[in-house]
C-alpha cells in the first residue's frame, strides 16, 4: 500500500485578499509544479465553498497535460463550473474530444465520463461522435463508462439520444462479452426506460434473459443488483419460466453484499406470484428466511432497511420467520430506530407458543429509559393481549406489575392499553378495576385520562365509588382536553343509566348542561344534545342504545392495504419499502404540483391509519351498527359509527376505517364521530371550525325539553 | 440513484461533496442537520433515511474504529443525498424509486475504502487527501450508480504517487474482468495461503439467567500470497454437503444456517454441489461468513449479585465461569460490569486477575489474562455513592459485556478439511489454518439489585 504519511503542502489556507489574483498568476506560471499547486488550491477553495468560477479560463489552459492527476482536477473543476460559464466550456470541447482518442483507456473513459457530466446544452452536440466511438471501444473499461454516458445524454436531450441510435446501441451492448459492460448497459436502459414516456425502451426477451442470467454470476456486486432489478421487471411467460429464473437467482441469497441478497429476494417474491407449485412455494419461503435473518448482522442503517422490508414480507408470508422471534430481541446498544422496528416485528411474530418469552422481554424493555421505546413496549403488551386470547391474563398481570412501578408514563400507557384489552374481553378482568382507579390522580395525559374515564363509565356498576370518581373531574370540566370532555359526557350518561340515583342524575344534568351550553366545540355540543334528547325522550330507549354490547376489537397482522402491500413488495429494498409509502408520495413536486400535493395529503391520512397497530374493521353492514347482528363473534367487527358511545375519542391507538353506508348514517349525526373516531389530528380540525358553527344556536329550546 | 454525496462533520459542515446528477440544489444539504436535530428533539429516533420536500436523505454515521469508549461516536458523518428527480412523465415516476439498501451499503463501502486508503477517516485525513478523495468519488460512482469498490484494484490506478511515475497508469484489467477482484501477473517467490477461522459468539442473557439468544457468526478470512491465477477449492465439514454426496462424515459435521460468500466464490457451483470454488483476490480478504444458532453452554458465564444499601453504597459479587473444555484457555478475558455513574471510592477483592474502575464508561473492568476451561472465579466490589438519590429514578441499565479470545478452538466445531490450490504453472502452495473463537455481541443483563439494610463491609 502506498504510504500517505508524507508531509504535503497545505491547501486549505484562510482566505486572503486578492487570493484569486495570485492564483491566476500561478495558473499561468511557466513552471509545471507551480501551476499544478495552483490548481490544487483552486480545487481546495472550491471544496470549502469559495467561488473560484472567475478563474475558469485560466484553469482551462491547464487542461492539456500529460499529468493524469492534474487532468482529473481540471475536469473536476469543469464539471463544477461548466454551468456558470457555458460559453467558455466550448473551448474545452476540443481537448475532450482529443482525449477520447488517447491511447490510454483510462483517459478515454475519463473524458467521456466527464463530458457527460458537464450538463451544458452547447456541449451535447459535440458529445455524440466521441460517445459512439467509445461505445465501440476495444477496452471494456471505456465501453462500460460510455454505457452510463448514454443515460446522461438521455437525461439532457432524450430526442438526440434516440435519434442518434444510442439507445439501440445500448440494447446491443447487452450482448457484450464483458459482464460489467452488460451490467452498466442494463443500468442505463433501466434508467432511460423509467424516464421515457412510453416505457417500451427496455424490454427483456428470451435471448436477453439468458444473457442477463449468465452475466449475473460474473459481474461485480453492484452490477448484480442492476441485473436483478431488471429481472424483477420481467414478466415470465409461464410458471415454468418463473421457476427457472428463480432457480438461477436464488444462489445470490449467499452473496456477501446485503443489497444483492435483498434484490434477489425481491425477484423471488415477485416471481413467486406466477408459481402454481405449492411445495416449491413453501420451500422458497423457507429458504428466504435465513438470509433475511443474516441481514440483521449488518450495519445498523442496513439493519433498519432490512427490518422495514422484513415487516413487509411478514405481512405477505405470515409464517416465514415463525421460529426466529428471538433474533428480533433488542440489544442494549441497538440504535433507537432499530429497536422500534424490532418491536413492530416482535408483535407480528407473537403467537401462543412464544408469548411468554415475549412478555418477559417486553417487561424488560418497559423498564428502560428511552420513553418512546418504553411506551411502545407497553403498548405491545396490550397488543399481545388483544391478539392472543390465551395470553391475555398474563398480559394483564404484567401490566399490573408495570402500574405498580408508579413511573408516570408507564402507568399512563398501561391504562391506555388496558382499555383496549377491556374492549376485547368485556367483563373478564373487572377485578383489576380498583387498582386502575387508584391511579386516577397521577394521570395527566388526555389519552390516558380519557381511557380511564371510559373504563369507569363502562364498568360503573362494578365500581362502588364511580360517581365520586367522575365527580372529581367535573369542577375542571371546562379546562379538560376535548378528548377527556367527550369521554366524560359519555361516561356520565352510562353511569346514570346503570345507576339511576338522584346523585347521578345531578351529575349527568350538570355535565350535559356545561357541555351543551358553555362549550364551543361542535362535537362536544352535539354529543351532549344527542344524549340529552335521548334521555329526555325515552330513558328506556336510551339504555338500549347507550349500554348496548359492542363488538370486540381485533388486531390484524397487516397494517397495509392489500394493494399497497403488493405494490411495495415490487419495490423491496427501495425507499418506498422503507417508508411503506408508494413512491409517488415522496417524489419531488415540481412539474405536477397540485396533483402531487393532493396525493400527499391523501397519503398522510393513510399514514395516520397505518401507524396505528390496532384496527377496527368496520363492515359495510349497517345492521351491526344498530346492534342487531352479533351472532358472529368470530368476525371481529366494530362499529365506529355508533355516535360517540363506542368510538370513544380516547382511541387514538385504534382507528376505524369507515365504509360507504356508514357515512350516510354519520350525516344524520352531524358528523361528530368521524373525527372523534380517527385521531387527535381530526379533533383539532373540528376545534378549528368551532367559531363558524353552533354558536348562534339557541340553547334554551332544547334545555326546555329536559 | 444517488444524486450527490456529502461528507459532513458532526456539526453538519460539508467537508467534501460530489454532485453526480446535477438534479438537486446542493444547498439542500443545509437542511440535513436541522432536520436530524428536529427529529431528535421530538423524541423520534431519526431514521437513516428520511424524505423532505422531495429530497431523500440517506446517511450513515461513521464510527471511529480506534475509539475504545462505547458511546464515543464518530468523527464525521457521511451523507448520501438522493433525489428522485422529476421525470418527463408522471407515470414513470411511480417506478423511479431508488434502492435504499444499495445506497446505504455503498456509503459504508465508501468509508471502508477511505479507511483503507488513509488509515483513519476523520476531518484531518479528508482535508489532507481531498485530491485523492475526489478521484475515488469519481471512480467509485458514475451518475449515481456504484462502479468499482474494491480497494485493492482501485489502489492499482488511483495513487497519490501517480504523477511521479514516468509511465502513465492504465485501468487494470481487473476493473472489467470477469475476475474483477484480481489482477494478472502476480508473482510470489513462496506461495502461501493463511486461513483464519474466526467465530464470534453473540449472546443475550436476561436478568434471570436465561439465554435468550446464542448465535455464532463465523468468518473465514484468507491471506493469499499466490502467483498467477490460482483456482482454489475449500472443503469444510459441512453437513449438507456430506448428505448430498451421500458420504458419511468422519467426525462431526456442522450445519450452517446461512452462508455468505465473497464475490469471488461461484455461487451457482455452491448451490449445485456445495463446492466452494474460487479465484481469490490477492492479499487479505474475507472469503465467507456463516451463521448458526448454538445449543452449547455460554462459554464464559457471568453471574452478578448486587446489593445496594439505601443509596449510600453498593456491593457487587461477580462470579465468572469458563464453561468449555479444560484443555482450552480463554485469553484476555475482560468482564465489564456497569456501575452507577456517581460511584466512588472503589474497593475490589478478587482471587484472580486485576480489577479497575473505569468511571468514564461507568463500569468496572475485571481482566483475567488466562482463564482455563472449567475454572470459576469470584470477585467482589464495593462502591460508595456520594449523593443520596431517589431510588425510583429511571436509570439506564446497561448489560454486563464480556470480551475474550479462545485460540485453537471453534464453538461450532467447523473444520477446514482441505484447501486445494491449482495453478497452471503447477506450483506447490502451503495452506495454513488457524482457529479462534472470540466474543461478539456478548451481553448479560444485570439483575435487579437487592436493597437491604446494612451489611458488613468487605
Amino acid at each position: 500500500m502506498t504510504d500517505f504519511k508524507v508531509p504535503r503542502p497545505r491547501f486549505f489556507t484562510t482566505a486572503r485578499k486578492g487570493e484569486n489574483y495570485e492564483l491566476q498568476a500561478d495558473l499561468n506560471s511557466e513552471y509545471r509544479d507551480k501551476r499544478k499547486d495552483a490548481i490544487k488550491k483552486v480545487i481546495a477553495n472550491m471544496t470549502v465553498g469559495k467561488d473560484v468560477s472567475g478563474l475558469f479560463s485560466d484553469v482551462l489552459k491547464n487542461m492539456q497535460t500529460e499529468d493524469l492527476e492534474q487532468k482529473k482536477l481540471v475536469y473536476l473543476y469543469l464539471m463544477n463550473y461548466a454551468k456558470s460559464q457555458p460559453n467558455l466550456v466550448i473551448l474545452a470541447v476540443n481537448t475532450f474530444v482529443k482525449d477520447t482518442d488517447d491511447s490510454n483507456p483510462l483517459i478515454r473513459a475519463l473524458a467521456i465520463r466527464t463530458m457527460g457530466c458537464l450538463r451544458v446544452e452547447q456541449v451535447v452536440d459535440y458529445l455524440c461522435e466521441p460517445l459512439r466511438k467509445c461505445m465501440r471501444d476495444e477496452n471494456p473499461y471505456v465501453r462500460k463508462t460510455a454505457a452510463i454516458c448514454v443515460a446522461k445524454l438521455y437525461d439532457l436531450n432524450p430526442e438526440l439520444a434516440v435519434e442518434n441510435g444510442f439507445v439501440a446501441l445500448l440494447q446491443e451492448m447487452m450482448s457484450d462479452s464483458n459482464s460489467m459492460v452488460v451490467a452498466n448497459a442494463v443500468t442505463a436502459l433501466t434508467e432511460i426506460d423509467e424516464a421515457s414516456p412510453d416505457n417500451r425502451i427496455f424490454v427483456i426477451n428470451g435471448s436477453s434473459l439468458s444473457k442477463l442470467l449468465i452475466a449475473l454470476n460474473e459481474c461485480t456486486e453492484w452490477g448484480r443488483i442492476a441485473i436483478l432489478e431488471a429481472l424483477a421487471e420481467y414478466k415470465p411467460i409461464d410458471s415454468k419460466e418463473a421457476e427457472h429464473i428463480i432457480e438461477r437467482v436464488s444462489p445470490q441469497f449467499q452473496h456477501a453484499n446485503g443489497s444483492v441478497v435483498l434484490a434477489a429476494i425481491k425477484v423471488v417474491v415477485i416471481l413467486m406470484r406466477h408459481i402454481r407449485n405449492e411445495e416449491l412455494e413453501k420451500s422458497l419461503v423457507k429458504r428466504m428466511a435465513p438470509p433475511l435473518v443474516t441481514l440483521l448482522a449488518s450495519a445498523p442503517e442496513v439493519q433498519y432497511v432490512a427490518l422495514r422490508n422484513i415487516n413487509l414480507i411478514l405481512q405477505k408470508r405470515k409464517d416465514i420467520l415463525q421460529n426466529e422471534m428471538r433474533v428480533f430481541f433488542c440489544k442494549y446498544n441497538d440504535p433507537p430506530y432499530v429497536k422500534l422496528e424490532k418491536l413492530d416485528i416482535l408483535i407480528k411474530l407473537a403467537n401462543s407458543k412464544n408469548v411468554d418469552q415475549l412478555l418477559s422481554e417486553l417487561k424488560e424493555y418497559a423498564s428502560e429509559v428511552d420513553v418512546d421505546f418504553v411506551r411502545k413496549s407497553v403498548r405491545a403488551i396490550g397488543q399481545c393481549a388483544v391478539k392472543i386470547d390465551e395470553a391475555s391474563e398474563r398480559c394483564i398481570n404484567v401490566l399490573l406489575d408495570l402500574i405498580n412501578t408508579k413511573i408516570n408514563y408507564v402507568v399512563q400507557e398501561a391504562i391506555i392499553v388496558i382499555k383496549d384489552i377491556f374492549r376485547k374481553y368485556p367483563h373478564k378482568y373487572t377485578t383489576i378495576l380498583p387498582t386502575l382507579c387508584k391511579n386516577l390522580e397521577v394521570l395527566d395525559e388526555p389519552e390516558a385520562k380519557a381511557s380511564l374515564i371510559w373504563i369507569i363509565g363502562e364498568y360503573a356498576e362494578s365500581i362502588s365509588n364511580a360517581s365520586e370518581l367522575i365527580l372529581s373531574f367535573l369542577d375542571t370540566f371546562r379546562d379538560e382536553n376535548l378528548q377527556v370532555q367527550l369521554q366524560l359526557v359519555t361516561s356520565c350518561v352510562k353511569l346514570f343509566l346503570k345507576k339511576p340515583t338522584k346523585e347521578n342524575e345531578g351529575i349527568v344534568y350538570r355535565v350535559l348542561k356545561v357541555a351543551a351550553q358553555e362549550c364551543d366545540n361542535p362535537d362536544l355540543r352535539d354529543r351532549a344534545y344527542i344524549y340529552w334528547r335521548l334521555l329526555s325522550t325515552d330513558p328506556q330507549a336510551a339504555k338500549t342504545v347507550v349500554l348496548s354490547e359492542k363488538p370486540v376489537i381485533s388486531i390484524s397482522n397487516s397494517t397495509l392495504s392489500e394493494s399497497l402491500l403488493e405494490q411495495l413488495l415490487n419495490d423491496i429494498g427501495s425507499l418506498a419499502s422503507v417508508y411503506h409509502k408508494p413512491p409517488e408520495t415522496f417524489l419531488g413536486r415540481g412539474r405536477f404540483g397540485a396533483d402531487a400535493i393532493q396525493r400527499k395529503a391523501i397519503e398522510e391520512q393513510e399514514e395516520s391509519i397505518r401507524e396505528t397497530p390496532l384496527q377496527i374493521q368496520t363492515q359495510t353492514n349497517v345492521e351491526n351498527l344498530l346492534d342487531i347482528d352479533f351472532s358472529s363473534p368470530a368476525t371481529p367487527t366494530s362499529s365506529s359509527a355508533i355516535p360517540a358511545s363506542t368510538a370513544s375519542p380516547s382511541v387514538s391507538s385504534t382507528t376505524a376505517t369507515s365504509a360507504g353506508p356508514i357515512d350516510d348514517l354519520l350525516d344524520l349525526f352531524s358528523g361528530t364521530s368521524v373525527n372523534s373516531s380517527s385521531n387527535g389530528a381530526g379533533i383539532n380540525t373540528t376545534q378549528g371550525q368551532n367559531g363558524t358553527r353552533g354558536n348562534g344556536m339557541s340553547n334554551d329550546d332544547i334545555l326546555g325539553l329536559f | 440513484m444517488a444524486s450527490a454525496i456529502f461528507i459532513l462533520d458532526l456539526k453538519g459542515k460539508v467537508l467534501i461533496s460530489r454532485n453526480y446528477r446535477g438534479d438537486i440544489p446542493m444547498s439542500a444539504v443545509e437542511n440535513f442537520m436541522p432536520l436530524v436535530l428536529e427529529a431528535e428533539e421530538e423524541q423520534q429516533a431519526p431514521t437513516p433515511c428520511f424524505t423532505h420536500e422531495g429530497i431523500n436523505y440517506l446517511y450513515i454515521r461513521h464510527n471511529n474504529l480506534y475509539c475504545i469508549l462505547w458511546f464515543e461516536w464518530l468523527n464525521c458523518e457521511i451523507v448520501g443525498l438522493d433525489f428522485l428527480h422529476n421525470l418527463l412523465d408522471v407515470l414513470a415516476l411511480t417506478k423511479k424509486n431508488s434502492n435504499a439498501t444499495t445506497i446505504l451499503l455503498f456509503l459504508h463501502k465508501l468509508t471502508e475504502v477511505f479507511t483503507e486508503y488513509f488509515k483513519e477517516l476523520e476531518e484531518e485525513s479528508i482535508r489532507d487527501n481531498f485530491v485523492i478523495i475526489y478521484e475515488l468519488l469519481d471512480e467509485m460512482m458514475d451518475f449515481g450508480y456504484p462502479q468499482t469498490t474494491e480497494t485493492k484494484i482501485l489502489q492499482e490506478y488511483i495513487t497519490q504517487e501517480s504523477h511521479k511515475l514516468e509511465v502513465q497508469v492504465r485501468p487494470p484489467m481487473a476493473v472489467t474482468n470477469a475476475v474483477s477482484w484480481r489482477s494478472e501477473g502476480i508473482k510470489y517467490r513462496k506461495n502461501e495461503v493463511f486461513l483464519d477461522v474466526i467465530e464470534s459468539v453473540n449472546l443475550l442473557v436476561n436478568a434471570n439467567g436465561n439465554v435468550l439468544r446464542s448465535e455464532i457468526l463465523g468468518a473465514i478470512k484468507m491471506k493469499c500470497y499466490l502467483s498467477g491465477m490460482p483456482e482454489l477449492r475449500l472443503g469444510l465439514n459441512d453437513k449438507v454437503m456430506f448428505e448430498s454426496t451421500g458420504r458419511a462424515a468422519r467426525g462431526k459435521a456442522i450445519e450452517m444456517e446461512d452462508v455468505k460468500f465473497h464475490q469471488c466464490v461461484r455461487l451457482s457451483r455452491f448451490e449445485n454441489d456445495r463446492t466452494i470454488s474460487f479465484i481469490p483476490p490477492d492479499g487479505e480478504f474475507e472469503l465467507m461468513s456463516y451463521r448458526l444458532n448454538t445449543q452449547v453452554k455460554p462459554l464464559i458465564w457471568v453471574e452478578a449479585a448486587v446489593e445496594s444499601h439505601t443509596g449510600s453504597r453498593v456491593e457487587y459479587m461477580i462470579k465468572a465461569k469458563a464453561q468449555f473444555k479444560r484443555r482450552s484457555t480463554a485469553n484476555n478475558v475482560e468482564i465489564n460490569v456497569p456501575v452507577p455513574d456517581d460511584a466512588a471510592a472503589p474497593k475490589f477483592r478478587s482471587s484472580v486477575g486485576s480489577v479497575q474502575y473505569a468511571p468514564e464508561k461507568s463500569c468496572l473492568v475485571w481482566k483475567i489474562k488466562q482463564f482455563q476451561g472449567g475454572k470459576e472465579f469470584i470477585m467482589r466490589a464495593h462502591f460508595s455513592l456520594p449523593s443520596v438519590q431517589s431510588s425510583e429514578d429511571q436509570e439506564t441499565k446497561p448489560p454486563i459485556a464480556v470480551k475474550f479470545e479462545i485460540p485453537y478452538f471453534t464453538v461450532s466445531g467447523i473444520q477446514v478439511r482441505y484447501l486445494k490450490i491449482v495453478e497452471k504453472s503447477g506450483y506447490q502452495a502451503l495452506p495454513w489454518v488457524r482457529y479462534i473463537t472470540q466474543n461478539g455481541d456478548y451481553q448479560l443483563r444485570m439483575p435487579e439489585s437487592i436493597k437491604t439494610g446494612n451489611m458488613a463491609p468487605i
